[in-house]
């Protein structure tokens, strides 16, 4: 039975589902899709209030705890997560305003809304998940609108995203399934935290990662499941053909949402299944060399593209890896309680930060793009001549996914490479620091187009109004955390507080 | 003075560089934006004079402290907002007044992209003012590294010759001196007992220094390697020999406004960081202390001034010539900080007092000197000493104003150029007799190639062939009162510090003795 306090303890999500029947409603007797985006962001204040609501207690005193025999909890850590999915939210529906009623879309724009909604609620809900089956059947929810999302113009290239998606995401969440079954079979329950109580009992094997080679296994198939959806290497292949296909609003949404609540339920499984400190040294080396790779590779690779959005999708990869870093660095001697959670706090400053940077450059792009249908880093050229404001604002946002002082940027890389000097993993702070130089490369060479390149049509662009608000909205909410990293850092202590490990 | 006046003064140039950038439209915005940039430095400039008069020196230390603890709450890098003003930092908080103000009238004839230059102008005030003022590690390193992107800009597109390529090598030598730099201050923070990024020790705020606990700490890397990582990103920034290169590139190829900026507070910011940083963290750590290493930094500093000075006298372009001489001159900086010596029986005060007099007075009246030749530019269209001369005729007041640059800068007794040097030299030659000997004789060249150039330009015959043409000399104009604005708040301090030296060294007296253990 549902109780009242299960209610309370899901009411973002349900008022997110919700919010995304009342879209598709609208969208029945209306042929305006500007009402359509209205509708939903107004609409989004409900979820907001509601998370809001939880963490402050405003209404009462709602108690946020389990819910649903305890398989989600609307903790603090969901609850920042829920923050951040609804801020992102909004920002990409604000952004698709003018996409949707484009000719080509006006026909499936309340769809696509609304499959952005639901997809949000499932990552809503993954956040909050506790327990392993809630987690596939959130997962699931988040993934199959995406895949029409992807595939929502129906072209060939739209298509072959859409699909490649699709499988893609189809098999990891099998190779997530297994490592989850085996799990099951160990420990006889699937609740996360029945989970640590019984890993911790178990008989082990000195020298073998995680005390068995079962758990080994499960542990990699897991971290390989999510790694898709984190989008690192190796497990990335999928990212720069789906963004590149997938329209930019989409692109956007991925790379900042699902990502955001990928490494939210990756870090809750690792901190809480297992959070033993024995086995957070095992997790955490494997994490240290995903991340090295995911860093380099997605740099390297981001040298040669030519095209803005696959750019940007190696860059994403990437910077995964830097927010890797973060997650890696548990201190091998906890020195003290405080310090124990330093790693995961820069990851989830990482990840604030990193969702309005590149909200703002991706809605920087769709309104440069839209405009001039030209996605090629040469169609940046001389930008700063045609929309000052926009090129402004791409410049910024790109500064700051290199880590120039004094951009968000920046601050979350120090913080992250501080995390992990202290966690004794010096190699990877250098390989890390390396990598910005790398990273450098591209990032300037498009800033170079931007600034100093002469534009071969020399006609302003105007950007459509709601995209540049959302533009404005994402660089000022990055500036912001990067002058005051303590307002993300104080909330991260509090949420990561819940966590056992 | 008032809560907050710190952070007000830094950021007051940058909050009006947005404003700018949002909110002037139209078709006289490119004046309107002019005035208000010039306003807001004035401000800039009258805020730096109330931090400077208002700081009590009966009291000395850290004073009107901004204390923010928690600005990255994190253990693994617990850094907070301090801004605070002492002693060492007044002196060059003015200077940056001063210069800011001179640079943005100096900038009154810039005529494209009016309002993206003077957002960089006033962005790269704020940068500086920051470095000066900030007193948490993290804050400095990132105003230290702020200031690269506005300076980038400002040369690579207001700049001439081949602007890009000097912003580009201007840009790379920071960033690798940057990189070693973060890497110390991580180390330093990571070392058990440290643990801390403040720069300072103030007591009424509780807050404990590195200077404090450096020396009971074991160093998770050795002494040596931290203070030689924040050695070569100062020395790159100074600039000494051998990692001057991109010096006489950029200024060469800069706008005046910016080489002023350049020449007279950028570089400062490297003999801070030394004094602050390299000479106040390392005096009693343990394996490694500054006094190993003063020998080896006084023969630098006269390899610095004589190289700098010999190559100086060859250089026919009038910016290049005085982008070398900087070279000589901020060796003088390093020769000062020598004097710490080799032992502590053996510190010269006087001679550190020196080094940091010397950035005021280099600041000044090179800055002036960049102004002359950039008016003297504007009119003649050409910089290659050759091609000019018999200019006193036509800008009297132009050739004045640079003679005094000139004879400042040769260090003519009653000129602030004077003062600095004698003190430098007094302090380290009981010291380092040798070293200091030969680098006296860059005072010589210094005399040589200024006033050589001075009498090439401006007096003897006009060259006739080649040379300027019949038009451009005949229509040869002084400088105008806009002009002059700067070149007389440069100029100014330039006599007052060279007959009342102790306004500056009083100040920077304090804050040199709390440097030193």
């Amino acid at each position: 039975m549902m109780t009242v306090q299960d209610f309370w303890s899901l009411s973002p999500e349900i008022s997110m589902a919700l919010l995304a029947l009342v879209v598709v409603a609208v969208d029945l007797v209306t042929r305006s899709m500007a009402k359509v985006s209205a509708v939903a962001l107004v609409g989004l204040i409900a979820p907001l209030v509601l998370t809001l609501n939880l963490w402050f207690g405003w209404f009462g005193d709602p108690a946020a705890g389990p819910a649903l025999f305890g398989t989600v909890e609307a903790d603090r850590f969901s609850l920042f997560f829920n923050f951040l999915l609804i801020t992102v939210t909004a920002g990409t529906v604000l952004a698709s305003t003018r996409y949707i009623a484009s000719d080509r879309m006006k026909d499936y724009g309340g769809e696509f809304v609304a499959l952005v909604l639901f997809s949000v609620t499932g990552m809503m809900l993954l956040v909050s998940a506790t327990e392993l089956i809630t987690i596939y059947v959130a997962l699931e929810l988040t993934a199959l609108p995406v895949v029409a999302l992807a595939a929502i113009h129906r072209t060939r290239q739209a298509v072959e995203s859409g699909t490649k998606f699709f499988v893609l995401s189809a098999i990891s969440s099998a190779i997530l399934l297994y490592g989850f079954a085996y799990i099951y079979g160990f420990t006889g329950s699937t609740n996360l935290e029945v989970i640590m109580e019984r890993l911790s009992v178990l008989p082990t094997q000195a020298g073998v990662p995680f005390g068995s080679y079962a758990v080994l296994l499960a542990v990699i198939m897991i971290v390989a499941g999510f790694g898709f959806k984190m989008a690192v290497v190796p497990f990335q292949m999928w990212v720069p053909d789906v963004y590149e296909g997938a329209p930019t609003p989409v692109a956007a949404f991925l790379s900042v949402a699902s990502k955001s609540a990928a490494f939210a339920v990756v870090m809750r499984i690792m901190y809480t299944a297992f959070g033993e400190p024995g086995l957070m040294q095992d997790w955490s080396g494997l994490f240290a060399v995903l991340a090295a790779v995911s860093m380099t590779v997605g740099n390297l690779l981001a040298i040669s593209q030519s095209n803005i959005k696959r750019l940007l999708g190696y860059s994403t990869i990437a910077q995964a890896g830097y927010i890797l870093v973060g997650l890696a660095s548990v201190p091998a001697n906890q020195v003290g309680a405080t310090f124990a959670g330093a790693g995961a706090q820069g990851a989830l400053y990482y990840l604030a930060g990193y969702a309005f940077t590149n909200l703002a450059v991706f809605f920087a792009v769709i309104a440069i793009t839209s405009r001039t249908g030209d996605d090629s880093i040469e169609g940046m050229n001389g930008l700063i001549k045609r929309s000052p404001l926009l090129a402004s604002l791409l410049v910024f946002g790109l500064l700051s996914l290199l880590g120039m002082p004094p951009t968000v940027g920046f601050m979350a890389k120090v913080v992250v490479f501080g995390s992990a000097l202290n966690a004794n993993l010096a190699w990877l702070a250098v390989i890390g620091v390396v990598n910005t130089v790398i990273a450098a490369y591209y990032y300037l060479r498009v800033i170079r187009a931007i600034v100093f390149e002469d534009p071969a049509d020399t006609s302003p662009i105007k950007g459509d109004v709601p995209v540049l608000v959302a533009t404005c909205v994402a660089a000022v909410g990055a500036g912001v955390l990067g002058f005051a990293p303590f307002l993300v850092l104080e909330f991260a202590e509090s949420a990561l507080s819940i966590l056992p490990g | 003075m008032f809560d907050g006046l710190l952070s007000i003064t830094v950021f007051m140039p940058a909050a009006v560089a947005v404003l700018v950038a949002l909110f002037a439209r139209g078709e006289k915005a490119d004046l309107q934006i002019r005035w208000i940039a010039i306003g807001a430095t004035v401000i800039t400039f009258v805020l730096t004079v109330l931090i400077f008069v208002g700081y009590d020196r009966a009291e000395g230390g850290v004073q009107m402290v901004d204390y923010f603890e928690r600005w990255i709450p994190v253990d693994a890098l617990r850094s907070s907002y301090i801004m605070g003003v002492d002693g060492l930092s007044a002196p060059l908080v003015l200077l940056t007044g001063i210069l800011g103000m001179a640079a943005s009238f100096a900038s009154w004839r810039i005529k494209t992209r009016v309002r993206e230059y003077f957002l960089w102008l006033l962005l790269l005030e704020t940068a500086v003012l920051g470095v000066f003022l900030s007193l948490d590690l993290l804050l400095f390193f990132i105003f230290f590294e702020f200031e690269l992107i506005p300076m980038y800009m400002l040369i690579a597109i207001w700049g001439s010759g081949r602007p890009r390529y000097s912003a580009m090598k201007f840009v790379l030598f920071t960033l690798a001196g940057g990189a070693l730099m973060l890497v110390g201050i991580l180390a330093l923070y990571v070392t058990p007992g440290v643990n801390t990024l403040a720069m300072v020790t103030i007591p009424e705020l509780g807050i404990t220094g590195i200077p404090e606990l450096i020396a009971a700490a074991d160093l998770v890397i050795p002494a040596a390697l931290i203070f030689g990582f924040f050695f070569v990103a100062f020395a790159i920034k100074l600039p000494l020999w051998p990692v001057h290169s991109w010096l006489p590139d950029a200024h060469t190829d800069a706008p005046t406004a910016v080489s002023v900026m350049l020449a007279g507070v950028l570089l400062k910011m490297a003999g801070y960081g030394l004094l602050r940083i390299n000479l106040g963290f390392f005096q009693e750590t343990k394996g490694f202390t500054i006094h190993d290493v003063a020998g080896p930094m006084a023969i630098l500093a006269a390899v610095s001034v004589i190289y700098g000075g010999i190559i100086t006298v060859r250089q026919t372009d009038m910016k290049r010539l005085i982008a070398y001489s900087s070279v000589s001159h901020m060796g003088f900086v390093l020769l000062g900080i020598a004097a710490i010596g080799a032992s502590k029986a053996d510190t010269s005060a006087g001679g550190l007092n020196g080094a940091a007099l010397q950035m005021f007075t280099h600041g000044t009246i090179t800055g002036l000197a960049f102004l002359m030749v950039g008016l003297s530019y504007d009119r003649t269209h050409t910089r290659h000493i050759p091609h000019l001369g018999g200019l006193w005729k036509k800008m009297p007041l132009i050739a004045i104003f640079f003679l005094i640059a000139g004879f400042g800068s040769l260090g003519l007794p009653a000129l602030s150029g004077f003062v600095a040097e004698i003190m430098v030299f007094l302090g380290t030659f009981s010291i380092w007799p040798w070293a200091t000997g030969v680098a006296a004789f860059g005072v010589v060249l210094a005399a040589g190639y200024t006033l050589w150039m001075v009498q090439r330009v401006f007096f003897g015959a006009r060259p006739a062939n080649p040379g300027l043409s019949d038009e451009i000399y005949d229509g040869l104009e002084d400088a105008s009162w806009v002009d002059m604005v700067p070149v007389i708040a440069l100029a100014a301090p330039i006599f007052i510090i060279g007959v009342w030296p102790s306004v500056i060294t009083e100040v920077f007296d304090i804050g040199i003795q709390a440097v030193l253990r």
